[in-house]
């Protein structure tokens, strides 16, 4: 018994030099609120520890020395008050000196004030957006591991299941605020190595904030359960100098451009059917699957659907504009123009849907106005 | 029809399926109640298997996402309301008329009625498996909204279930007070009754308190799925964290519900084995009601994350440190017992004693937990779901199957075989810990709960809790097979049983007679 208590804090103390695979412990994080979320973390195990080995101490004492076989006869002695006050009273200053600095680290982690940069991060059934308040931009990021990697047809890589297709990115040394909500259900929104875990909930606005002084890429997953995709919803944040964050803004808002200048171009079905089973494969196969079939009674087929044989209006409404109080959202503002009409078109001719009619990105475009 | 039911009555159980379904025989009843719940475990234990052999390595091997939210629902859904809570129930409906000194409990035909509910309730919840749409999949603590607006179609029979399985709680709670409150022995003062009594007293009472809080939330999600109500839905001007609010009022109280008579199975064996008295039984009692008291004011440290303002943090946190003071006491106490005792290792006591090396590794990690800036990093990871099951498995489970293999010899007046009741123990011992040990170590690196695949830096110790859960799980069949062989056969056991066992439910020849006492002893 005694062993497997003792085996823990010896694999801590070797956690250092294990390999990444055998991690035993929480990461000291980056920022200064991570370190003393460590430290806490730390002094309490190690507290739990001293007291484990001293109750536990004692009762292997007796299970070795009071024990029948070896002739131990049993006293009769059944209460002490004062021994029993003590071990009441002790226990209460050693809750006291652990009260102390957890209060003072909560008290500055709720220090939300005199940010540089406001993010407001948004949670929908598994993706996460991203809207730079005062910047016009906005972005959603949702994981970027192939299918193939995770049904194990093809070799797992370095961060599989935490990666994204778009990183929240984030400048150095600056203090940034994250204003956390939903569309949906709850998600919760969480990074180990900035120590930042949050709800996102659908009608509040939750605040949390980091300051992190190391340029770098740090992972996280969404921690709260939000549906049959919860476990591949990451969080990818990339922390960049300023001059680098400055030109990443700058590239962005130059993309978000070309791609409303594309809209405008003619598109022919065959362009659109490609660039649609992409869209297809990013958006929606997670619900409405592969083969267009969805799961029955969850998430309607769109094989043979009314909608995607009939006229186009209907069906651009509801991708568009979603349904509310069902699973299916908005993309209004999740996907492009091109990308709209390319997933719609995409939907009318794909699995023996034949309507051979092309929703075009100039129509979407005028609608998104 | 009068003389039959008479004759019945002096004469011992009536024969063929209608002695277990119209039986009003607190052994009777407790007897299906433990087969009840034995067979839950073994479905729950099933679903753990499952989700154990997906999570073995990583990427999706067995099971789909959707199924895989499926069976951790309903395992935790079976786990609670299915083997622990009707187990308790089923040792209360055994024990507590013997060792107050009744004949029977004090509402035999409502006892009847309140197990035979959970059959139903159960099968009902099962074959949600089998609808279009799948079983609840929103985890065993259906958050709003995900169990309301985006629930599928089967949430209205979960509902339905819950309801039944909370009467049937409350009429067991209900028939417990009025046993132990009425019946007993002359003499028997409360500060006279056995800590198995005590701590199922205390437990009624919260039964009482917290089950229909959990009514009330699950028809206030029939409500907003049904009815066009927006108790939890913010887009009609509802609040979901209102929800939580409400389910932790329920659920934190249900957790103490899980382990306090736990508590007292331990005093009573401890005591026994030890040969010695329990150490401080009235601070044990004070104890125990201080926690129950103390677990309506916690509930909010399982939403240290929604957001809550600093001071109402504060609050929680400091409530719920306070809880380690009296779980602190009973630990010292059932240690200060053993010491200078005269100890010997029966199948019982190896239970026991692994129940408090066990429980207080769980209350340690919990102490972790109520630290609201770590828990931040805590919350909803496998370091929570490390902490749980070491206070529900080698907690709770332990201390059922050490109180089954003590009392066993007084039921079927056999003993069940030593050696096989310790391997038995030492398989469980070594497979527990092999499952939950490492869930500390995954949770702290950073995998979330709830997710059937995970990163390749969790991959090893989650292989390594696999082999250990099977290990686990099929060692249960060991003590399947003891127990029924013991019921079968097995060496002539005394009324006494146990060297150094104390109380009147030893005072009674075993197996216990149909009725325990006519005829009240009297208790000094
Ligand atoms: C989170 C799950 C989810 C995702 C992702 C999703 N949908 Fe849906 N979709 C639904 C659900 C649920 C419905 C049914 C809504 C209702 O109750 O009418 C639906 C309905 C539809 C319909 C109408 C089908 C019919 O016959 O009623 C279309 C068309 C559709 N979705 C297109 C899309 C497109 C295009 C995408 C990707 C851009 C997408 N969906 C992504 C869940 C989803
Ligand atoms: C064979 C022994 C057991 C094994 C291997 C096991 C394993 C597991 C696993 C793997 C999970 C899922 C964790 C996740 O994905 O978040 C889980 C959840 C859970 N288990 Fe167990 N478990 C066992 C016994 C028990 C027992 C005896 C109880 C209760 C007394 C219990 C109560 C729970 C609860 C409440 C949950 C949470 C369900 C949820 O997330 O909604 N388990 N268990
Ligand atoms: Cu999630
Ligand atoms: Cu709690």
């Amino acid at each position: 018994m005694i062993r497997t208590i003792l085996g823990f804090p010896l694999l801590l103390l070797f956690a250092g030099s294990a390999q990444a695979a055998w991690e035993v412990n929480l990461p000291q994080g980056v920022t200064e609120i991570s370190r003393e979320v460590y430290d806490l973390h730390m002094i309490i195990f190690w507290i739990c520890v001293a007291i484990g080995v001293v109750v536990f101490g004692a009762m292997l004492w007796s299970v070795i020395y009071h024990r029948k076989s070896r002739g131990a006869k049993a006293h009769n002695f059944h209460e002490n008050v004062v021994v029993e006050i003590i071990w009441t009273i002790i226990p209460f200053f050693i809750l006291i000196a652990m009260a102390v600095p957890a209060t003072a680290t909560l008290i500055k982690m709720y220090d939300n004030s005199e940010s540089e940069l406001d993010i407001q991060i948004t949670g929908y059934q598994w993706k996460w957006r991203y809207q730079y308040l005062g910047e016009d931009v906005d972005f959603f990021s949702s994981l970027s591991t192939p299918r193939e990697q995770i049904n194990n047809s093809e070799e797992k890589g370095e961060h599989y299941l935490l990666e994204v297709d778009n990183p929240l990115v984030i400048p150095a040394g600056k203090k940034v605020r994250f204003l956390l909500t939903a569309n949906d259900v709850i998600h919760s929104w969480w990074v180990p190595e900035l120590a930042v875990k949050k709800d996102a909930i659908p009608g509040f606005i939750n605040e949390a904030w980091v300051i992190v002084d190391q340029p770098g890429t740090y992972r996280g997953q969404c921690a709260e359960l939000c549906g049959k995709d919860h476990g591949f919803m990451p969080v990818v944040v990339e922390v960049k100098p300023q001059a680098e964050y400055d030109a990443w803004l700058a590239e962005v808002k130059q993309a978000d451009k070309a791609a409303s200048e594309a809209a405008l171009k003619t598109w022919n079905l065959a362009d659109l059917m490609e660039t649609g089973e992409q869209v297809y494969a990013k958006a929606c196969l997670a619900c409405h699957q592969t083969n267009g079939e969805g799961i029955p009674g969850a998430f309607p087929a769109l094989k043979n659907s009314p909608i995607a044989l009939g006229e186009p209006g209907p069906h651009i409404d509801i991708v568009l504009n979603g349904k509310t109080g069902t699973a299916m959202q908005a993309y209004r503002d999740q996907l492009s123009a091109v990308e709209l009409a390319a997933v719609i078109t995409y939907e009318r001719n794909a699995w023996g849907n034949k309507v051979g009619d092309i929703v075009t990105p100039a129509q979407i475009a005028k609608l998104k106005e | 029809m009068n003389s039959t039911v008479a004759a019945t009555h002096h004469h011992g159980p009536a024969s063929g399926i209608g002695r277990w379904l119209f039986t009003t025989n607190h052994k009777d009843i407790g007897t299906l109640y433990l087969w009840f719940s034995f067979i839950m475990f073994l479905t729950g234990g099933c679903m753990a298997l499952l989700i154990r052999a997906e999570l073995f390595q990583p990427g999706l091997q067995l099971i789909q996402p959707d199924f895989f939210n499926q069976m951790t629902t309903m395992h935790g859904l079976i786990m609670v309301f299915g083997a622990v809570m009707p187990a308790f129930v089923g040792l209360a409906n055994w024990m507590i008329p013997m060792m107050v000194g009744a004949p029977d409990m004090a509402l035999p035909r409502m006892n009847n009625w309140s197990f035979w509910i959970l059959p139903f309730a159960f099968s009902m919840m099962l074959l949600t498996l089998f609808m279009e749409g799948g079983a609840p999949n929103f985890g065993w603590t259906f958050y709003a909204p995900l169990s309301t607006t985006y629930a599928p179609p089967s949430v209205t029979y979960f509902i339905f279930a819950v309801h039944m399985m909370g009467i049937s709680s409350i009429m067991g709670a209900i028939n417990i007070i009025a046993t132990i409150l009425n019946l007993r022995a002359p003499g028997m003062t409360l500060m006279k009754m056995p800590l198995f009594v005590w701590t199922w007293l205390i437990t009624a009472f919260l039964l009482i308190a917290v089950m229909p809080v959990l009514a009330g939330v699950v028809t206030m999600m029939l409500m907003d799925i049904h009815f066009g109500t927006s108790f939890f839905n913010a887009a009609g001007g509802g609040d979901p964290v209102l929800f939580q609010h409400i389910f932790w009022f329920f659920g934190h109280p249900e957790v103490y519900i899980m382990i306090l008579p736990a508590f007292g199975i331990v005093s009573e064996i401890i005591p026994t084995f030890a040969r010695k008295r329990l150490f401080g039984y009235a601070s044990m009692v004070y104890a125990t009601a201080s926690i129950a008291i103390l677990s309506f004011v916690v509930w909010a440290h399982h939403m240290f994350t929604v957001g809550l303002p600093l001071a109402g943090e504060l609050f929680f946190m400091f409530a719920t440190m306070l809880i380690a003071v009296p779980t602190g006491v009973k630990v010292f106490n059932w240690v200060a017992t053993m010491f200078r005792g005269s100890m010997t290792f029966e199948t019982p006591m190896l239970f026991a004693l692994a129940f408090v090396v066990l429980f207080t590794i769980g209350g340690f990690s919990g102490l972790m937990l109520a630290i609201a800036p770590v828990d931040f990093q805590y919350h909803d990871t496998y370091f929570v779901v490390a902490h749980f099951h070491y206070v529900l498995v080698p907690g709770a489970v332990f201390a059922i199957m050490a109180g089954a293999y003590y009392w066993l010899p007084k039921w079927c007046g056999n003993y069940y075989n030593e050696t096989m009741g310790k391997v038995h123990f030492w398989c469980s011992f070594i497979g527990v810990n092999i499952t939950f040990f490492p869930m500390h170590f995954i949770g702290l690196a950073g995998m979330p709960r709830r997710i059937p695949d995970y990163a390749l830096q969790f991959a090893d110790f989650n292989a390594v809790a696999t082999v250990g859960a099977f290990i686990f799980g099929f060692s249960q069949l060991i003590f399947l097979y003891n127990v029924i062989s013991c019921i079968r056969k097995g060496k002539q056991a005394s009324a006494e049983v146990w060297e150094g066992s104390h109380g009147l439910e030893w005072t009674i020849p075993s197996p216990a007679p149909y009725h325990s006492f006519s005829e009240p002893p009297q208790v000094k």
